[in-house]
Parts: C-alpha cells; sequence; structure tokens
C-alpha cells in the first residue's frame, strides 16, 4: 500500500509540474509540498466516487490554500475526476482550473471556491456542525497553510471546532515553515504551535508530511480521540521531490521555465 | 390603489418582524438553522430560539467565523440565518461574504439589525450608514430594506423560502410605525407603488418609507402630487418601476436611513442617468459619521424624515 501511495504521489508531482509549466504563472512550492498528503488523502483516507463527485456520503476537503490549487487539480485528474489532458489548461482564459479553485466553472470534486487566507477552516467547521445536526456519518478535512494561522478568523474557528465537539473534523496544518517574506518565525512566529492547539482543546499530531507511513499513522490517530477535532501539523518541505528547489522560499509563487521543467521532471523519483 | 390612507397600528421594531419571519420559515422546513453572535435577543432572533433551541447554535463575538460556518452549513444542505448589529454582519465580516458566500453563492441570510441613524443613543460606532454600499457591489448578493415590522417578517420568510443565493435584510431598532397591510402583494425585487402622484417620485427604503408617505400628506396640502414608492428590495433593483416614475414624475428623490454614497439614491440614479435622466436629489446622511442622541432627534437633525423630505421636494421642484 506504501508503495503504491509513494507512486500516486509521484504521479501527483508530475502532473502538477506540467499543469505549472503551461500557466507560466502559479504556486510550485506549496503544490509539490502537499503531494504525499493529497497522495494519502484521496487515495487512502477519504471516501469518495470520482464518477458521482456529489455523493452525499462522501468525505469532504476544504482546501483553504487556493493557491495550492494545481496539487488539487493533479490529484483530482488523477483520481478520475476529469482528463488529465485538461491540466494544461490550468489559469487559462475559459479554463475550468482557475488560478484559485471557483467551483462556477463546472470542475467536479471541488468543495468550495476558496483563496483568500483565514476563511476555509470556518466553511469545514460549518460543514462539520452540519453533518451532526444532520446525523451524517461522513467526514471533513481541512488543509490550511502555516501562514495563513496569522489571520485571526482562523483562531475563531478553531474556538468553535473544540466548543461543539467536531470528532468529525481533521485539520492538516502544512508546516513548510515559509513564506513568502520568509520564514515563518521570522515574519510572525507561531511557535509553540502544538500547545496552542492543545489550549484550544483540539487532539493534535505531530508528523513528517512527506512520509507516507508517517501520514497513514497521524490519521490513524485522529480517529481514535472522541469528542474533540483533531489537528495534524505535518512537517512539509516546500517544493519536496526536486532537490534543488526544496526549502526554497523563492519557489512559492514561481514556476519553471523549459529547462528548469525537464531537469525538474527527471529529478522526480518514481 | 389607494392614495394615502396608511395607518400607523402601532410602533413595532422591525427585529421583531424579522424574528418572526424565521420561525414562520421554520415551522414547515426543517432545515432553517439560527447562527448567534452573542446579541440574540437585540436582534429579534430569540424568537425563532424559544421556538427551535435544537436548531439554534451559538458562536460567540466572532462573526468573521459565523459566516463561514454559514457557508459550510449552506454547502451541506442547512439554510442558515445570521444575525448581528449591521456594522458587523456587513462589514467586519466583507471578505467572508465575498469569497465564501457570494463567489460560492450560497443561500445565507444575513440579518443586519441595529442599522441606520436610528440606532440612537449608542452613537457612531453602531449606527450603520454604510452597509449597503459595501454589500452592493459583490455579485450574487440580494439587499432588502423592509419599510416596517410587518414587511420584515413577510420578506424574512420569502427570502428564506424563494431564494437560493446569499441575502441581506436590513432592520432597525426603534420601534417604527407598522403600517403595511399583512395580507400585501409583496415579492423581492418588485417595487410598491404606495401612493399615484406624478408631480415628484419619492422612492424609500426602511424606515423612510412612513416619513415619506407622512411627507406626501403634507405636500398634498400644499397642491403637490406625490408618488410613494416602497423600494424595499435594493438589490436587484426594480429597474421598470424607476423608469417609469422618472417618466411620469419628472423628478425624483431618494430617502433612506444610509450614506448618500452609494445606497439606494445611488442604484437609482445609476438606473436614471441611463435611461431617462431628469432632476434628482437625496434624502440620507451626507458623508458624515452619526453621534449619540434619540432616534427622532438624530433623524431630525441629519435630514432623514418626512420635514426634511418635503423641504427638498419644494426646493427640487421650485
Amino acid at each position: 500500500m506504501i508503495q503504491n501511495l509513494k507512486q500516486k504521489a509521484y504521479k501527483i508531482r508530475k502532473h502538477t509540474l506540467e499543469s505549472l509549466y503551461h500557466a507560466g504563472s502559479g504556486h510550485t512550492g506549496g503544490s509539490l509540498g502537499l503531494a504525499d498528503i493529497f497522495a494519502v488523502l484521496y487515495f487512502q483516507e477519504m471516501k469518495h466516487q470520482p464518477d458521482n463527485p456529489k455523493w452525499e456520503e462522501r468525505d469532504r476537503l476544504i482546501l483553504s490554500i487556493g493557491h495550492v490549487a494545481p496539487v488539487h487539480y493533479a490529484t483530482l485528474a488523477l483520481a478520475g475526476y476529469f482528463p488529465t489532458e485538461e491540466l494544461k489548461t490550468l489559469r487559462k482564459l475559459g479554463s475550468r482550473l482557475q488560478g484559485h479553485p471557483g467551483r462556477d466553472f463546472g470542475l467536479e470534486g471541488l468543495e468550495l471556491s476558496a483563496g483568500s487566507l483565514g476563511q476555509g477552516l470556518s466553511v469545514a467547521v460549518g460543514m462539520a456542525i452540519a453533518a451532526k445536526h444532520k446525523k451524517e456519518n461522513h467526514k471533513i478535512y481541512a488543509i490550511v497553510g502555516d501562514g495563513e494561522l496569522q489571520e485571526g478568523s482562523i483562531w475563531e474557528a478553531a474556538m468553535s471546532a473544540a466548543h461543539y465537539n467536531l470528532d468529525n473534523l481533521t485539520l492538516i496544518i502544512d508546516r513548510n515553515g515559509v513564506q513568502i517574506d520568509g520564514s515563518t518565525e521570522d515574519v510572525m512566529s507561531l511557535e509553540p504551535l502544538g500547545k496552542k492547539w492543545e489550549a484550544f482543546g483540539w487532539n493534535v499530531i505531530d508528523c513528517d508530511g512527506n512520509k507516507i507511513d508517517e501520514l497513514l499513522s497521524a490519521f490513524d490517530k485522529s480517529k481514535k480521540e472522541p469528542n474533540k477535532p483533531s489537528v495534524i501539523i505535518a512537517k512539509t518541505k516546500m517544493g519536496k521531490g526536486i532537490k534543488e528547489i526544496e526549502g526554497d522560499y523563492k519557489w512559492h509563487g514561481k514556476t519553471p521555465n523549459k529547462k528548469e521543467f525537464d531537469r525538474f521532471i527527471t529529478s522526480l523519483k518514481q | 390603489m389607494n392614495n394615502n390612507n396608511y395607518i400607523n397600528r402601532e410602533n413595532v421594531s422591525t427585529k421583531i418582524g424579522f424574528g418572526n419571519g424565521i420561525k414562520d420559515a421554520a415551522i414547515s422546513n426543517n432545515n432553517v438553522i439560527g447562527l448567534g453572535s452573542d446579541i440574540t435577543s437585540s436582534v429579534g432572533m430569540n424568537i425563532f430560539k424559544e421556538a427551535f433551541p435544537d436548531r439554534f447554535y451559538s458562536l460567540g463575538i466572532a462573526e468573521q467565523n459565523a459566516i463561514g460556518i454559514a457557508a459550510g452549513m449552506a454547502l451541506s444542505g442547512l439554510i442558515p440565518v445570521f444575525s448581528t448589529y449591521a456594522v458587523f454582519a456587513s462589514m467586519r465580516t466583507l471578505d467572508q461574504i465575498r469569497i465564501s458566500l457570494c463567489y460560492n453563492n450560497l443561500h445565507v441570510i444575513i440579518g443586519g439589525a441595529h442599522s441606520g441613524i436610528s440606532v440612537g443613543p449608542d452613537g457612531a460606532t453602531h449606527q450603520a450608514l454604510e452597509d449597503i454600499s459595501t454589500l452592493r457591489a459583490l455579485p450574487n448578493m440580494t439587499i432588502i430594506s423592509p419599510c416596517d415590522a410587518t414587511q420584515t417578517k413577510i420578506a424574512t420568510k420569502l427570502a428564506i423560502e424563494e431564494l437560493d443565493g446569499p441575502v441581506y435584510i436590513r432592520f432597525g431598532r426603534e420601534p417604527m410605525p407598522d403600517f403595511s397591510d399583512k395580507k400585501q402583494d409583496f415579492s423581492i425585487g418588485k417595487a410598491q407603488r404606495l401612493t399615484e402622484g406624478t408631480d415628484i417620485a419619492i422612492i424609500a427604503s426602511g424606515h423612510l418609507v412612513w416619513e415619506s408617505l407622512e411627507a406626501a400628506k403634507e405636500l398634498k396640502e400644499k397642491g403637490v402630487d406625490t408618488r410613494v414608492i416602497n423600494m424595499h428590495t435594493i438589490k436587484p433593483i426594480d429597474k421598470d418601476e424607476i423608469i417609469l416614475a422618472a417618466k411620469e414624475c419628472n423628478y425624483i428623490i431618494t430617502a433612506e436611513e444610509h450614506q448618500i454614497t452609494g445606497g439606494l439614491g445611488s442604484a437609482v440614479a445609476e438606473i436614471i442617468v441611463k435611461n431617462h435622466p431628469c432632476k434628482m436629489d437625496f434624502i440620507g446622511m451626507p458623508n458624515t459619521f452619526g453621534e449619540s442622541g434619540l432616534a427622532r432627534e438624530l433623524m431630525d437633525k441629519y435630514g432623514m424624515n418626512a420635514k426634511a423630505i418635503v423641504q427638498k421636494v419644494l426646493k427640487l421642484i421650485e
């Protein structure tokens, strides 16, 4: 299973790079860093049906950091929501693959149009309260960036999730440690991050977000704590998979040129 | 159509209409959910909460989160109604309303309570005078500013039952004349012509509809035959009724408890300028903040009552 998920992560990275190369603009670093998390979510963890995207019992994923849409699109295509060929239309006029996810454009598999930081967790909390209210058993997942935690509304949402004992909600923090101006700890420090979430009443799980086995066990742990929402603080590397850009925040909002693209694709390990 | 036989049955706060409207809609639809930000009774939501305690969620003083939660609930098939003071409901939450609600086009009802200058003694911080102009710029948004408690109840119920995108309903605090027909013909987006004059048209919303009717009575004595239009829906606006008024009356005055910049008056002017330019003037807040005082005192000081309307009409048609 782990080997299979590694292979999926490789393909997600490859498709992500292809779409970003064709787009000529977009967020490469963060998208690559999340490939392992997306592989585990869509090919192991989440209940979903690509040929029946509106299936009522599906688990929901809210991607609050809309700027990493390319990794989400690559994953959805790989899972069968739409043809991988369409990934080349990313960010182009008339495309269903908007720069930040937009449901209005008809792409199946997107739960929310998002991209203004600090909003997605609240929406996920609303979905989790709704599921409990309607006595439905599906789970809600949300992905936020670590820089995004500087938004005050995140902590409003954190408070409300604990208040309503939302054990059907799992938040994944993409803890890559960098944001556009540099390290998160220089821009506006987040640590001690785990203690903050604990103090807000969450079940806190740390893991390496680029290791499939650690992610699998983190998701397992998230199910074993009743009455509390879970947060997985997933340490990731921006640009993961391509040695020459790993951890380099300059690749936050940049895409590869032809030469770089060829080099990156060859350097990706299957 | 009668000519100004409107009678004030009694003074009632429009928030009572809002609370009753949610309750009425909730009786026949289990999916209607109430969301509160600590001031449940002040916004009329207690009427719903007492009837359906299991369908009310307290979210604390955290309005941005409340809008996101409402979005998540709407995506899950519920119909959330969230209310707090209009200043917070519209402006503290503006980015959440723009992206999570309007861009996603989700059916969430936002109740903007304590709107306008008539909030009174609380002063400028709590007098919402910019909510319409900020929200009017957002695609997919519907904005309703009913004229009294009876109409607020009808509008709230209809907004819940008949619309499918985001809705902002604006209402006040002060008990004001409750005069509209309990069995009135009301549809969202269709203005009500309350009197049939042709010398000038007053296009009003909210509490200033009653003031306009009072002004029309006085103007009649002075020989001015006034058409009073209740423009309860500000977005989408009833374009046909405005163009007809411009053609038949030649003069238009708008009246609202809101900044002149960007509100009902601007919405009417956008239609007039393009379709049938005519002389126009505006009753509303003149680009300044309010202050403490009684509702009636403030409406008088800032020129948002029958007296101010009469003066402005006479000056315009001079």
